[in-house]
């Protein structure tokens, strides 16, 4: 068990040193955000021209093909980053801190849009661009979170230190965001059930379903991309003074 | 022949130091109390005196202010020791951190949540609080006044290494000060409208229940990040 567990470690150390994942970041990070743009731009274009207007909402419902994904994704980022940050906090993997470090602007980005998309949602569809029920307040409060974590991370002189206090912090964040969820729960009110379920039939008809298939995985795919490419400028950062950072630096200003 | 103390005579210890340390300066321990009464007192200012209207938002006021109080001593928790070193000997200590950790928050409760909870009955008057509403209060502020030092604690712990930490601090613990702020004046609510309150009394305890044993624990984890 030990064994197996050293060895894992020992891959993580050598796929995750600082000029192993730079090469890798380099490497895919525009494919992430090509595939990202191609998907994204599909699934856009199927909202606008290809999906008939909703009986009930009319035209405004077409918001949602921004709104649902990055719901999806605000919640997503958040779990990823807490994965990392327990592997960063139990394994002392540095490459993990920075990878849960870049989670945390990108998933308070994801966060905010839903906020915003959602309230001008609302507007048209319940009259107010805010309301108090559990869905958005637990929102509301995982963007405080990834600001929580964000600022600590800033706060902090040492570099490490700081990033295995935010990481904590997002493991605690975790356990908090469903209480929350839960405790709001009392006020009950006006937003509508959800209509996909993972488990069950759908209640959505299936031509207006493509395009936010398309929109999700589009945006998976700029997180990737996205978080490839901060994790890449912290790692450098970090090792800057390093004679590999060093190596890149002048290549890239002798091409220019 | 070694020479551990005893978790309780390492406790008693603590306790008396941390107390004797707080009588010294009597006067910065009253600010938390005072501080209530100027935040409960600003309602009725800017909302005018309609005993109604204050009947009414008296059980957030009130527990809006009480977090308050605590938030606003919660920086001091770790502060002092940390600043004469004495946070170096307890993290060196062969006594459990978690423990000492648990002390500490127990003289923190005592010193700004309990004297506010003893005041209470006053703070209810001046808010024209009904005279019904006064248990579930009271019951929903000792169980929840202790979640908050405990909750508060981990967020400390991990700010303590920041110079200026005031406002990250409060940040920071806000959003995890929600659910007892919302099971803990929501059952105030919900007895003034008639309902049963005391399902919310129940999550608060077993919060506090699982607040007792695993936010030492966490906030001893979280100083070691920090100092290390």
């Amino acid at each position: 068990m030990t064994v197996s567990v050293n060895r894992l470690v020992l891959w993580f150390n050598k796929t995750g040193s600082p000029p192993n994942f730079d090469r890798f970041a380099a490497r895919w990070t525009p494919w992430a955000f090509a595939t990202a743009i191609i998907f994204m731009a599909a699934g856009i274009y199927g909202a606008i021209y290809s999906v008939p207007a909703d009986y009930a909402q009319g035209e405004n419902f077409r918001i949602l093909y921004i709104h649902v994904p990055a719901a999806w994704m605000s919640l997503f980022i958040f779990v990823v980053m807490a994965i990392q940050a327990f592997i960063a906090l139990v394994w002392r993997i540095k490459a993990c801190e920075i990878l849960a470090m870049s989670c945390a602007p990108v998933g308070a980005a994801f966060t905010l849009i839903t906020l915003v998309t959602g309230s001008i949602w609302g507007k048209p569809t319940w009259g107010t661009w805010w309301t108090w029920d559990p869905r958005l307040t637990s929102e509301l409060v995982l963007l405080f979170l990834y600001i929580g974590v964000i600022g600590l991370h800033n706060a902090i002189e040492d570099r490490r230190a700081a990033a295995r206090a935010a990481c904590f912090l997002a493991l605690i964040g975790l356990i908090n965001v469903p209480i929350v969820h839960f405790a709001v729960q009392w006020w009950n009110t006006l937003h509508q059930g959800s209509t996909i379920r993972l488990i069950g039939p759908s209640t959505m008809d299936p031509s207006m379903m493509w395009p936010l298939l398309a929109t999700v995985i589009g945006t998976k795919f700029w997180f990737i991309g996205s978080l490839l490419q901060r994790a890449r400028a912290m790692n450098l950062e970090q090792e800057s003074g390093k004679d590999w950072v060093r190596k890149i630096s002048e290549s890239s200003a002798n091409e220019a | 022949m070694t020479l551990t103390p005893t978790l309780f005579a390492s406790a008693r210890a603590q306790l008396r130091r941390d107390l004797r340390l707080v009588w010294r300066r009597r006067g910065d321990a009253m600010q938390p109390m005072l501080f209530a009464v100027m935040v409960i007192a600003l309602f009725p200012l800017a909302l005018g005196a309609e005993s109604r209207m204050l009947a009414r938002i008296a059980p957030g006021v009130l527990w809006v202010a009480v977090l308050l109080a605590g938030l606003l001593t919660l920086d001091s928790l770790f502060r002092s020791d940390l600043e004469d070193g004495s946070l170096e000997q307890l993290l060196l200590s062969p006594v459990p951190l978690a423990w000492l950790i648990a002390t500490r928050v127990a003289v923190h409760w005592m010193v700004t949540s309990l004297p506010l909870l003893l005041l209470t009955p006053l703070f209810a008057e001046l808010l024209h609080l009904p005279g019904q509403l006064m248990t579930p209060l009271l019951y929903s502020l000792a169980l929840g006044t202790p979640l908050l030092s405990l909750i508060g604690a981990v967020v400390a712990a991990l700010t303590v290494g920041i110079r200026r930490s005031g406002m990250l601090l409060s940040v920071l613990a806000l959003p995890l000060f929600l659910p007892v702020l919302v099971f803990g004046s929501g059952a105030v609510v919900a007895a003034s409208q008639g309902l049963p309150w005391s399902g919310a009394i129940y999550l608060l305890a077993a919060g506090l229940a699982l607040a007792v044993v695993l936010a030492p624990l966490a906030a001893a984890t979280a100083l070691r990040i920090t100092l290390t």
